[in-house]
């Protein structure tokens, strides 16, 4: 006969009764796992409104989700690339870039809205291709291949101007003078406000969370990506092509980087060669935010929202409080290392039960 | 006798009964260790002379594993005595057993050494890690003071090249040479010859020759009948914790395998050939090479039949599995699925061909951490099929709800609902749940690596069960190492090792043996 291992009881819940303030604590934790984030989100509101009343100010609450929706698409990306165990650092180069990209077509090459749209998606699904290859067909870390990407696509968008930002009357390198000019199509990207209220960004945002959660969530797509990321090796074993899903996670990560990018260029109406310097971090640190968001402690997109949300209304109602713009930086670090700790903490205690 | 004593009255009686024996270089007298409820070894009793090669037989979770862990200082006994050349022994720690005399050589060379570091420095592991060594020590003292160590096993390599460069036979010398640094009294070999062909084991064992005479004494721990024969003085033979056989030479090995699974040998269910040659088989291989450099070997599977692929650990079991599965290409030949070649590219070819591998290991192969959404019965029955059942992307969870529920069913898999989470299963039903996954639809050949792999009796009894209600849907391959689970489950056994076949002459098993 053999030894029989004895089924060892998960936590509390199965086995033994647990005493009842043990368990009430446990619930109190659970409970604040789930909705803290939320919690917080809904206490900073009330100091702020409390504070300074113009913060509830609808045209204020737009433009915090207006500033907040360019980081929270950029999150998304990142998002889709941690569900499937990747990490996408290039997305602020593509942002940037692309907005270089677009401001390049309309200004030099005289292109239509349209022209400069497509070209920024195109520049994002090839450095979505690029990253899928290096990381899949080279075996480059994912981390590593997107650093990589980072560098090189922040790097290539200085050639074609000289290092310079690029808006009508710019001097070339080859000494010619730019004489196009953003359209108003173009602009509208950025700046059309639906019943002169709702911002066509926000709506996009809206529109790609949406989209994205449904992917994610409720379709077979997103359960191969997530089964990745969890166990690669069980994905492929269970019939899943998981090199190709990969690369697509970067491609979708691209793309809606670059759209990011069109969104920045729209809104600033120039080519910024500075643009995007810390878009970044704000939206790796909403990713990793959002596994804190409703107990999901997994990479998800709405918790991505609300955590891009939640920096948004935190930076503005500091601002409006006449906190000091260099105070920014460092909240947004504080806030990312706490997202940190919340993340990996919860993540090992999930291993150890397995 | 109880399980717990003192060992200080212990060591009385084993100072009393050292004496009539000729001088064991090692003693154990009733050993005991128990992991909460699981009884690893109750009143093991084994004494080695020097330069002797006492084998350890016993199947799995007999409790091999468990006294080598004890001699080397990984565990401490609950209960009983050790004795070693006279003096009690208890190390405290695998340095201190090293230290005291006894050495092992770990059946995972990879745990073992540092592939980039050159072989004189792997040689000389356990000094450069000891913090008394000096903080310096030059490269050409290192090679120096690794020469001799390297000779002792024949290694005739350049020293300074790294370890990696090596084969996988000569990095087993690298630790065998590094294991005798020690001067140990005793030497512990556990699997040495997993990974190795014949001739590396014939090589490692020439180069065990010399030790014997100088008195080392050799305990292997081995399942190859070929190593036993070969190496063996004696055979101890470990059941439910305990020895239950201590067989001098000349040594019946079906008597000691029958001995080791605690029954007679049973008759294998059908003849082997009885049906082969009128049926086309559902899955069959010709000249097939696993590897460059094994042995080419025809099977033939017909449907409605379990066939065991039994074998040792490391002996390539899983690369057959994975290459009918499609997962990795064989070296060369052929092989046919109900007549038809078959040439899988991918998993998925396989899967959608209706070739199912439940792949060792489950949590490596087969689950999902709990992090990924879907971790449920549900939600892991369901996600080969996705593409099958859910054309269009949306996933509906009902379909997979529907299929969890007669899974449960089926497999008796002890749960509150198809909703649960596989980390609050048990690891027997964890292992129903894989299993279960492929049987929602219908296989052509299943391939099951290791389905029995940490799971208690009682569960292994269900899942045998339900494989032998089933077979007659497909051929089925269990791939075992452990022989009992092998004749437990399949109508024929047929021996697998250095990825190939060893086919077998009559249809009684015990010509596995010969």
């Amino acid at each position: 006969m053999k030894p029989v291992t004895p089924s060892i009881p998960r936590d509390g819940t199965a086995g033994e009764p647990a005493r009842p303030a043990l368990r009430n604590l446990r619930s109190l934790r659970d409970h604040l796992e789930r909705t803290g984030i939320l919690l917080v989100l809904a206490i900073l509101i009330v100091v702020f409104a409390t504070k300074e009343p113009a913060f509830l100010n609808l045209d204020n609450l737009f433009s915090i989700l207006q500033a907040v929706s360019i980081v929270a698409l950029l999150g998304i990306g990142v998002t889709i690339t941690l569900a499937a165990g990747g990490f996408d650092l290039s997305v602020g180069s593509v942002a940037a870039s692309a907005q270089m990209a677009a401001s390049y077509v309309l200004i030099v090459w005289h292109g239509s809205a349209l022209a400069a749209v497509t070209a920024c998606v195109v520049l994002g699904v090839v450095a979505g291709l690029f990253n899928g290859l290096l990381i899949t067909r080279l075996r480059v870390p994912d981390q590593l291949a997107t650093l990589g990407t980072l560098f090189l696509l922040a790097g290539l968008q200085l050639i074609p101007t000289g290092g310079r930002s690029l808006a009508t009357g710019t001097v070339l390198p080859d000494g010619t003078e730019a004489s196009g000019v953003f359209s108003d199509a173009f602009l509208a990207l950025g700046r059309f406000r639906l019943f002169d209220v709702v911002p066509l960004p926000v709506l996009i945002l809206v529109a790609l969370t949406v989209l994205a959660c449904i992917v994610m969530e409720t379709t077979r797509w997103g359960r191969v990506i997530y089964a990745i990321g969890g166990n690669e090796t069980a994905a492929r074993l269970a019939g899943a092509p998981t090199a190709r899903y990969r690369i697509a996670a970067y491609v979708a990560s691209g793309a809606i980087a670059s759209l990011g990018g069109v969104l920045i260029a729209a809104r600033v109406g120039r080519g910024d060669v500075s643009a995007g310097h810390s878009l970044l971090l704000d939206a790796v640190a909403a990713a990793l935010m959002g596994y804190a968001v409703w107990g999901a402690k997994r990479p998800n997109v709405f918790g991505t929202v609300v955590g891009a949300v939640f920096v948004g209304v935190l930076l503005n109602g500091l601002t409006m409080l006449n906190a000091p713009y260099y105070m920014q930086d460092f909240i947004k670090g504080v806030l990312l290392v706490l997202a940190l700790a919340f993340t990996f903490s919860v993540g090992r205690r999930t291993d150890s039960r397995g | 006798m109880t399980q717990f004593t003192d060992p200080d009255q212990h060591a009385l009686v084993a100072d009393g009964t050292a004496a009539d024996a000729a001088a064991p270089i090692l003693t154990a007298h009733a050993l005991t260790k128990q992991f909460g409820a699981t009884i690893a070894l109750s009143n093991l009793d084994l004494s080695i002379r020097p330069g002797e090669v006492v084998a350890l037989m016993g199947a799995n979770g007999a409790g091999k594993s468990t006294f080598v862990k004890i001699l080397s200082g990984v565990y401490a006994a609950d209960g009983g005595t050790l004795t070693l050349a006279g003096k009690p022994y208890r190390p405290a720690s695998p340095q201190a057993a090293k230290q005291l005399g006894i050495a092992t050589v770990h059946q995972s060379i990879a745990d073992a050494v540092v592939p980039t570091l050159s072989i004189a420095d792997n040689l000389l592991l356990d000094r450069l890690c000891d913090p008394a060594s000096p903080w310096r020590v030059p490269p050409a003292v290192r090679r120096e003071a690794a020469a001799p160590l390297a000779s002792r096993v024949g290694l005739e390599v350049d020293l300074s090249a790294p370890l990696g460069t090596l084969s996988l036979a000569s990095q087993q010398l690298v630790t065998l040479a590094r294991a005798l640094a020690s001067q140990p009294r005793l030497l512990i070999l556990d699997e040495p010859t997993a990974s190795l062909s014949a001739a590396e084991a014939e090589r490692l064992f020439a180069r065990l020759e010399p030790l014997r005479e100088e008195g080392v004494a050799i305990l292997l721990v081995s399942h190859r009948l070929g190593d036993l024969r070969r190496m063996a003085d004696r055979v101890a033979i470990m059941r439910d914790g305990r020895l239950v056989a201590d067989l001098q030479p000349p040594i019946d090995f079906d008597a000691a395998v029958e001995t080791m699974i605690g029954r007679p040998l049973p008759q294998a269910r059908t003849l082997e050939a009885a049906s082969a040659a009128s049926l086309t088989p559902c899955f069959s291989a010709r000249e097939l090479q696993l590897t460059p450099t094994s042995v080419a070997f025809d099977l033939d599977v017909q449907r409605g039949e379990i066939v065991a692929i039994a074998g040792p650990v490391g002996g390539g079991k899983s690369r057959l599995a994975r290459t009918i599965f499609g997962a990795t290409r064989a070296s060369s030949g052929a092989m046919k699925l109900d007549g038809k070649p078959w040439s899988p590219r991918s998993p998925a070819d396989a899967i959608r061909a209706g070739v199912f591998l439940a792949g060792e290991d489950r949590w490596r192969s087969s689950l999902f951490p709990d992090s990924v959404p879907f971790a449920s019965i549900a939600g892991t029955l369901s996600f080969p099929f996705l593409s099958r059942w859910f054309k269009r992307g949306a996933v509906r969870e009902a379909t997979e709800r529907t299929a969890a529920v007669d899974a449960i069913q089926t497999f008796g898999i002890r749960c509150t609902g198809p909703d649960d989470r596989l980390t609050r299963l048990s690891g027997g039903n964890q292992q129903k749940v894989v299993l279960a996954r492929w049987h929602v639809e219908p296989a052509r050949l299943l391939l099951l690596d290791e389905p029995f792999q940490g799971v208690d009796a009682g569960a292994r009894a269900d899942i045998v069960d339900t494989l032998r209600r089933h077979a007659h849907e497909r051929a089925t391959l269990v791939f075992v190492s452990d022989l009992e689970e092998a004749l437990e489950v399949a109508d024929r056994v047929v021996w697998f090792d250095r990825a190939t076949l060893e086919r077998l002459p009559t249809s009684n098993l015990k010509a596995l043996h010969s």
